[in-house]
């Protein structure tokens, strides 16, 4: 069978703006991936479980309230507490510049900022994503 | 990612390491290599669980439900594993699974396994990866397995074939359409919900499915109950019947009939893909083949003779 490629969305915090993570869970979907859409106020235990569980292959992070620092190093630090690095995290939201370095040492390669297009972001999964 | 061998991981499920089990779903939903081999070595590990089917119209809040039944089920320390099965697109091919939204409070629970699948297009019925998936958390020792379906097409009926109790929910609104209600749907039901039952129209529907449960003549009369999932109210009763459920078919000539029947159309399943891929494909990909559709085009030939002769060149012992 056809393997697809599997992509949590998560909103970590008490972010409540939510149109872009479904819009992003949309044109995912439309690019024949399956998304696990868990909604808002996550913490980052309950996204690692998920992700855990649900054997993705990328968490899609979520935040436009500023707490992506704390919110999002969390995230990684659980991963690898739980021997799940392997799973690929990107994130959007408002992430200011000046954080990108620090979010990219931590691991989340892909940061996808408003106006990126949806097709960046799936062409970044197709091309990272690895059996 | 450090690969591990079947018998690893087969090993880790049965040990109820969470990364183990979620590898082993993905491995027997893909059908990759190694899952059948998984899949034997679980196989006699398996038996002692529980399935309880949840199928409804989409909106009836099963979800919801879901989560409520689940909680009670913990509150008596039983280990729970969920199976949210979502629609596939059938024109893109993916999909959004979505019902793990309204199950926040269970995803740390330790107790608790719930993994979202996408239908496959199956035509509105449940896909072999459900049995499969089922059959793993089977293994991992979780002793209920609550498997939450939308009811549209053919998936009611599919669902009652692999679990042992089919809660059917609905809701008031759904009053007069005997859409809902169509053929089939009264005998899959063992228990009815009718769920968001604080609003108007609760009672009628209540009433209307009693009455059609009358017309069927059942050696179980399921009950038909209501709850507003939301407010946790009526899950108790929803628990209690399920029990009760359980007990009848334990003393029940019907079980083991069932679960072979049910077992039967399982393997019929398997057996029909096998034959599919390796007998029909090597006919339809053998160079000669297309000679055959011209011939039967053209009329020096007919379809049903063609069959015959297909049989007779590729599997004649079908005709001993």
């Amino acid at each position: 069978m056809e393997r697809k490629i599997r992509v949590l969305v998560a909103k970590p915090g008490l972010d409540g703006h939510d149109r872009g993570a479904k819009v992003v869970a949309r044109a995912l979907r439309d690019a024949g991936m399956e998304v696990i859409y868990t909604g808002l106020r996550q913490t980052p235990e309950q996204i690692v479980n998920a992700a855990i569980q649900e054997d993705v292959d990328v968490i899609g992070l979520s935040c436009l309230s500023g707490a992506h620092n704390t919110l999002f190093s969390k995230v990684m630090e659980l991963l690898k507490a739980k021997g799940a690095e392997d799973i690929k995290v990107i994130c959007g939201g408002i992430i200011p510049p000046d954080d990108h370095a620090a979010l990219q040492a931590i691991g989340i390669d892909g940061i996808f900022t408003p106006g990126t297009s949806t097709q960046d972001i799936i062409t970044y999964i197709n091309e990272n994503v690895t059996e | 990612m450090k690969t591990i061998s079947t018998h690893e991981l087969a090993q880790g499920v049965i040990n109820g390491q969470t990364r183990a089990i979620a590898r082993a779903i993905s491995l027997v939903e893909r059908e990759s290599a190694g899952s059948v081999e998984l899949l034997k070595e679980l196989y006699p590990h398996t038996g002692s669980a529980y399935l309880v089917g949840i199928t409804g119209p989409p909106g009836a809040g099963k979800s919801t439900l879901t989560d409520q039944i689940v909680k009670q089920w913990r509150k008596a320390g039983k280990k729970v594993g969920v199976i949210a099965v979502d629609p596939t697109s059938p024109f893109t091919g993916g999909a959004i699974l979505g019902d793990r939204i309204r199950m926040n409070d269970l995803n740390t629970d330790p107790g608790v396994f719930i993994r979202s699948l996408a239908s496959h297009g199956s035509l509105g019925g449940l896909s072999p990866a459900v049995y499969d998936t089922a059959l793993v958390l089977d293994a991992a020792g979780f002793q209920y397995i609550l498997i939450e379906t939308v009811g549209v097409g053919q998936t009611e009926v599919e669902i009652v074939e692999l679990a042992d109790t089919t809660v059917v929910v609905t809701v008031p609104e759904a009053g007069d359409d005997i859409q809902t209600f169509k053929a089939g749907i009264m005998e899959i039901g063992d228990i009815f919900v009718v769920n968001k039952g604080d609003r108007p129209g609760t009672d009628k529907m209540k009433f209307l499915i009693e009455n059609m449960l009358e017309l069927v003549h059942l050696d179980w009369l399921p009950p038909v109950l209501t709850s507003v999932g939301a407010e946790g109210i009526g899950i108790d009763a929803i628990v209690d019947q399920i029990e009760k459920h359980r007990v009848y078919l334990s003393t029940s000539n019907t079980f083991v009939l069932d679960r072979k029947k049910s077992l039967q159309k399982k393997l019929a399943q398997r057996l029909q893909q096998t034959f599919i891929e390796k007998v029909i494909e090597r006919i339809f990909t053998n160079p000669e083949f297309d000679n055959r559709l011209t011939n039967i085009l053209n009329r020096h030939t007919d379809p049903f003779s063609e069959v015959d002769h297909m049989i007779d060149q590729y599997c004649p012992w079908l005709k001993d």
